[in-house]
């Protein structure tokens, strides 16, 4: 259908035009010049976009990791119990971070780390800090795929391990996890791709050591197209294709695992 | 769920929902507190709340930050500037959105789960990367402005870039796949049989989109459109890379009197004003999903 083709167009038209570029010999947008891997030999040699990348990749590695367990205990809870003390603030706490302006979380996290160092003389705000903001928002993600998750699933698999015999923890581990598992990978992948993407609130929670990368990408635009940029953003779309690649042929591994089993 | 306990089950929901009251709402705590105090040069910036003096406690607490934000022109115009910035994208967005939405999920099958794929694509790449793209794209000698001049179109760049249309064009652009989705989400969830029977009963399909089809899908557009607006309006990359002198949004000014004014009590005070605004779209969000059960 024409709508789709014109939707498509318009979404992908940008990105297209990076990777291409991307592969101009020529510093110009406007100007062909040929076909050239030249930026992407500048983009190795670049210290600080190889320091930036790094820390990313660290940062999004751990807080990815630390919002699955959190979010996936937290859907858990929002899921299975129906009535709990202090379930709306909770609800409300899980929600509010994915709507709520980026410079909101940003600025309130830092006011919050700036008034702990005072207190009691820590955290310094670097990679942890970054960290731990990264993870309380990816959280929020993952928890809202586990419980879409979890409510999709069907408990008489686990009621009739329970009659078979098998203790909770059992049914938890090879019945109830296993089930939710595309949940559990998608979650990850989401939390690990918002954490590398985030500029905002890195930016505010900070330390004077940590630059990630879409900080160095920011500064870096901010003075104007640069081809060094344009290749390090199809590297980057690549990996994320290969990621959410890997992730949708997983999950409809696990589908079809399931139902035949 | 069986076999946890008392105690597994406070430690299920406890310790998410420590993480979560003291890396979100404690700070939001904070900033109202901050939004009361005074600006000094010193670290931190800001005067303390509460001191011990000779005679006890005192508390220090101004509302200056405050009359400040309702009387400095500067302020109200990016409250308002934003607002509508977000109003006009979140209509783009359904203007556009619901098309796409439509077509997609009249398709079947394998297909329907590649497009979707495709649309949920763009959203997991980089964000800041495909803001700057339009920049390549918008500026004075950038592609398009090359290309109109190339085909004989026009004689002189077209000012695309810096203004209130790229701004426009980089929210929309950004946003559509929170609009796309909801919106497939009730389309799919459509009983194709009240279709056929408004066709049985001899309507039109213009009438049947309008009156049966608009109707049924009204949560997917409210979810859209509140997944578009509230973040549009605090928004701070796309009116920073994309935007002008005269465009003032809230999420630009609120991040330059941080870093750039170094004025922690008003930063904090326009935050605090910021999610009093989004407060009500927030809890309508929360609310309705509550209620629907989409998420």
């Amino acid at each position: 259908m024409a709508v789709l083709l014109l939707g498509f167009a318009f979404l992908y038209a940008p990105i297209g035009l990076l990777v291409l570029y991307s592969f101009n010999a020529s510093r110009l947008v406007t100007v062909w010049a040929g076909f050239s891997t030249r930026w992407y030999g500048e983009l190795a040699r670049n210290e600080g976009f190889r320091a930036a990348a790094l820390t990313s990749f660290e940062v999004a590695t751990f807080a990815a990791t630390i919002a699955l367990v959190l979010g996936t205990l937290a859907g858990f809870s929002m899921s299975r119990f129906s009535r709990f003390r202090g379930r709306t603030i909770f609800g409300f706490a899980l929600l509010a971070p994915l709507v709520v302006p980026e410079v909101i979380l940003g600025l309130s996290l830092l006011l919050l780390f700036v008034s702990c160092e005072n207190w009691i003389g820590w955290p310094s705000r670097g990679i942890p800090t970054i960290t731990v903001a990264h993870a309380m928002f990816g959280a929020c993600f993952v928890s809202v795929l586990v419980r879409a998750q979890l409510a999709g699933f069907d408990r008489a698999l686990e009621e009739a391990a329970l009659d078979l015999g098998a203790r909770p923890s059992t049914v938890l581990v090879r019945i109830t996890l296993p089930g939710i598992s595309p949940a559990l990978i998608s979650g990850w992948l989401l939390a690990f791709t918002l954490s590398l993407d985030d500029l905002v609130v890195a930016s505010f929670v900070t330390g004077p050591s940590a630059t990630t990368l879409p900080m160095a990408v920011f500064s870096s635009v901010r003075l104007g197209v640069s081809p060094e940029v344009n290749a390090l953003a199809t590297l980057f779309l690549g990996l994320v294709f290969v990621l959410v690649a890997l992730a949708f042929w997983l999950t409809a591994r696990e589908e079809r695992r399931r139902h035949t089993a | 769920m069986i076999g946890i306990g008392r105690f597994g089950r406070m430690l299920l929901i406890g310790v998410p929902f420590f993480w979560l009251a003291l890396f979100f709402l404690l700070p939001l705590w904070i900033v109202v507190k901050i939004s009361l105090a005074e600006s000094v040069i010193g670290i931190p910036p800001y005067t303390p709340l509460v001191t011990h003096g000779v005679s006890g406690l005192k508390f220090h607490a101004t509302l200056a930050n405050f009359a400040l934000l309702v009387h400095d022109q500067l302020y109200l115009r990016a409250y308002f500037g934003s607002l509508g910035n977000a109003a006009v994208a979140t209509v783009l967005c359904l203007l556009l959105g619901y098309p796409i939405a439509y077509a997609i999920a009249r398709t079947r099958g394998r297909r329907r789960q590649v497009l979707l794929f495709l649309v949920m694509l763009p959203f997991w790449t980089s964000f800041l990367i495909r803001v700057y793209a339009w920049i390549a794209i918008l500026a004075p000698n950038g592609i398009l402005n090359e290309l109109l001049t190339g085909l004989g179109l026009i004689s002189e760049p077209l000012p695309l870039l810096n203004n209130q249309f790229s701004v426009e064009l980089g929210l929309v652009y950004s946003y559509l796949p929170f609009m796309i989705l909801p919106v497939y989400g009730s389309l799919s969830a459509l009983d194709e049989s009240l279709l056929e029977a408004a066709a049985d009963l001899g309507a039109r399909p213009v009438p049947v989109f309008f009156e049966v089809i608009l109707p049924l899908t009204v949560p997917g557009i409210a979810a859209g459109s509140l997944l578009v607006l509230i973040p549009a309006i605090g928004e701070f990359v796309i009116p920073d890379l994309l935007g002008g002198p005269d465009t003032l949004m809230i999420g630009k000014v609120l991040w330059d009197e941080f870093f750039n004014n170094r004025d922690w009590p008003v930063a904090s005070a326009v935050t605090v004003v910021l999610v009093a605004v989004l407060a009500i779209p927030i809890l309508f969000a929360q609310r309705f999903l509550e209620r629907g059960r989409i998420a």
